[in-house]
């Protein structure tokens, strides 16, 4: 890890998005989200709402979830305005996590 | 009798007014701020200056002190230039966030009127406030009166945004003895100070999407401790930058800072005295009486307590067969805040010790006069224990 | 060192004139200040504000105890039980009041031995159209300083007031001056 010296000051980050670095997929615990491509209006309030960089955008069009950093929150399913996201229980023999490498994920 | 003809430059104005002349000139992006005495002045006047076009700063009315410096610390980040002013209970409702402002190494100028802090509640001097916010890491400058309160608020916001500090700066004056009062200021044309301070380049602005960044994360036992000892570093640089800006400053101003502290007739000093602000003033007029009977006494006076220039006031105090510090805080339980700097001070860079004592004085505005300074040099000379703490102006 | 106290009640203008001569005295190239006694401010509730003038820097920076001049602005104030106006007022010092009476009425009251000028001030500053008595007695202080002229203060007046009060407060101010004049009064307190 970086002496002091090396960091930046104030503790800042350099560089956006840095929920990309941290894959925080092994947080969840029992509920997942599920997207459901032909019910998405692609108004991307998920995206807005989703503390984490779960959803997956490209080209301003939903693509889908992103296992390796969803929380399990629900809050992407309570924003979606047409039920394009359900929560579904999770059962055990589902891989959770990592599925892919962290910074992989493009976010427009 | 004889008309000085410098009196002609100067300007009859209060020490709020005259920090508030400094803000006009400096400009700032943004300035949240929540009104409280002895500050009052300071940003009501500013808000004029704005009404009248004088600058273009961005007046942001909060509801708090606390929102005052969660703005000012927002902005800020944002990239903006950014001043703010409080005394007393805005400064302790402020200090939460100070002290996020000063991890974040945002450059804000802060303005203090200094007042007591409550309870009882009080609006007079005293140096409580500042003193509770010393540990914030913030760099904190002491005024004597209103031209060093406009001189220091200029000096404040180069020093604040120098790349090798880049933290808070505090700029005390005290509460209505400077504030309120009117006095003669020497201010600079506006060209000089916008050319002083210049251009503010922040070095990571959140509003620069070409270069995004991360700011204020949480920082747990594994980075935490870096980031406190990097503001070391930035408090360890204002005292380089200081320097070098007191030589700039004196081009610009024909006014010379020197050094970190005042010494007043100090060099062949029997007995010193060191004292903050406004009541260093009446000191000289003290030692001026006291010289005139032969007594060799002399005053030190700090513009610097953070960084504080410990090694430099030790080696200035060396030769003294006594000293007094007068603080104008106390830490109950211990001594005045400035006396255990100067303790720690001399022990550390001192082989043979001057007589240390400390006095209280002046809490909750209560005035100081000549006599009560003169009566420390009085305790020095009759060589009473220094081991007790003393009160000045307290009925006991 | 001169030292000036001024006694007025909240709201009559004393801090405003005390401002006022220390900025006409800055233009005469003196060192100056001028600082109110603050407190809970009420209007109507006695309040003091002070000067100093010097022919050199001023460093004092406390209270003002033993003044050169006193000035009362408003006379009920001789009969307010928390005022005293002649504390500490130097024995050789001078005390200026807002008054009908005599000084020799006025050293009855008061007790106090050194020089006392009273002039009306409020009766002039009605036959100048003017509102306070403030600015009457500021052309009174004026004038006993000696080294302060009319036109130094009248400068000042331009900054503190608006057109339409300004004509009034320049009467007012001579209306003070001349009160004094004509009694060939001077301060043994000059700078």
């Amino acid at each position: 890890m970086k002496r002091y010296q090396e960091l930046p000051i104030g503790g800042v980050i350099p560089g956006g998005a840095t929920p990309h670095l941290v894959q925080t997929g092994g947080w969840r615990s029992g509920k997942k989200p599920v997207f459901n491509e032909k019910l998405c209006v692609n108004c991307l309030l998920c995206w807005v709402h989703c503390p984490e960089a779960t959803i997956l955008v490209e080209r301003s069009q939903m693509r889908g979830i992103s296992y390796d950093h969803c929380k399990g929150c629900g809050i992407c399913s309570q924003a979606c305005p047409t039920g394009a996201i359900v929560m579904v229980a999770e059962t055990n023999d589902e891989p959770q996590m990592p599925q892919q490498k962290a910074g992989e994920e493009v976010c427009v | 009798m004889r008309v000085a003809t410098e009196q002609k430059r100067l300007t009859l104005i209060t020490g709020a007014e005259a920090a508030a002349h400094a803000m006009r000139q400096i400009n700032p992006d943004v300035v949240p701020v929540y009104p409280i005495t002895p500050q009052t002045p300071i940003i009501e006047t500013f808000a004029q200056f704005i009404a009248d076009g004088q600058c273009d700063t961005e007046i942001i009315n909060v509801e708090s002190e606390h929102s005052a410096m969660s703005a000012a610390v927002g902005a800020s980040c944002a990239g903006a230039r950014v001043m703010t002013a409080t005394s007393s209970q805005g400064l302790a409702l402020m200090l939460e966030i100070v002290y996020i402002a000063a991890s974040m190494r945002c450059p804000i100028v802060i303005a203090v009127g200094s007042r007591a802090l409550s309870g009882p509640i009080n609006i007079h001097c005293d140096h409580s406030d500042s003193m509770m916010a010393r540990d914030a890491g913030c760099v904190q400058i002491f005024a004597e009166n209103a031209q060093e309160a406009y001189d220091l608020m200029i000096i404040a916001q180069r020093l604040a945004e120098d790349r090798r500090v880049l933290v808070p700066v505090m700029v005390m004056q005290d509460g209505f003895t400077i504030t309120h009062s009117a006095e003669p200021v020497a201010l600079l044309p506006d060209e000089s100070v916008r050319e002083f301070v210049g251009q503010y380049e922040p070095l990571y602005p959140l509003l620069d999407t070409d270069r995004p960044t991360t700011q204020g994360p949480f920082a747990l036992p594994d980075y935490y401790f870096e980031l406190k000892r990097q503001q070391v570093d930035a408090l360890e640089a204002a005292r380089t930058v200081w320097l070098e800006l007191q030589e700039r400053f004196a081009e610009t101003s024909g006014r010379r800072y020197e050094g970190f502290f005042e010494e007043y007739k100090l060099s062949d000093a029997e007995y010193a005295l060191v004292i903050l602000s406004s009541t260093a003033g009446t000191a000289k007029v003290v030692i001026d009486r006291l010289r005139r009977k032969g007594v060799k006494v002399g005053l030190l006076k700090p513009w610097l307590f953070r960084p504080f220039p410990a090694e430099e006031i030790a080696q200035a105090l060396a030769h003294a067969h006594a000293i007094a510090v007068l603080d104008r805080a106390i830490s109950f339980g211990s001594w005045g805040p400035m006396y255990l700097e100067i303790s720690a001070a001399l022990g550390r860079y001192l082989h043979e010790k001057p007589v240390l004592y400390n006095y209280i004085y002046g809490l909750g505005g209560r005035d100081t006069p000549p006599e009560s300074i003169a009566s420390v040099v009085t305790d020095m000379q009759n060589e009473l224990d220094p081991r007790v703490l003393r009160y000045l102006g307290l009925r006991e | 060192m001169i030292e000036i106290r001024w006694h007025g009640r909240g709201g009559q203008g004393a801090k405003t004139v005390s401002q006022l001569l220390a900025g006409a005295a800055l233009r005469r190239g003196r060192y100056v200040q001028a600082f109110p006694e603050y407190g809970p401010e009420r209007s109507g509730a006695p309040v003091k504000a002070f000067n100093r003038l010097d022919t050199k820097e001023i460093r004092l920076h406390c209270g003002v105890y033993e003044p050169d001049i006193v000035v009362v602005l408003d006379p009920t104030l001789l009969h307010a039980r928390e005022v005293r106006v002649t504390e500490g007022l130097k024995r050789h010092g001078l005390l200026l009041v807002n008054t009908a009476q005599t000084p020799e009425e006025i050293r009855a009251l008061t007790g106090f031995s050194g020089r006392i000028i009273t002039l009306d001030a409020e009766a002039l500053a009605r036959s100048v159209g003017a509102r306070f008595s403030n600015v009457v007695m500021l052309g009174a202080v004026a004038r006993v300083l000696g080294e302060i002229s009319v036109e130094d203060v009248e400068h000042e007046f331009a900054h503190a007031f608006g057109e339409k009060a300004l004509a009034t407060n320049i009467a007012a101010l001579h209306a003070g001056f001349a009160a004094v004049d004509a009694r060939a009064e001077r301060s043994e307190a000059s700078l």
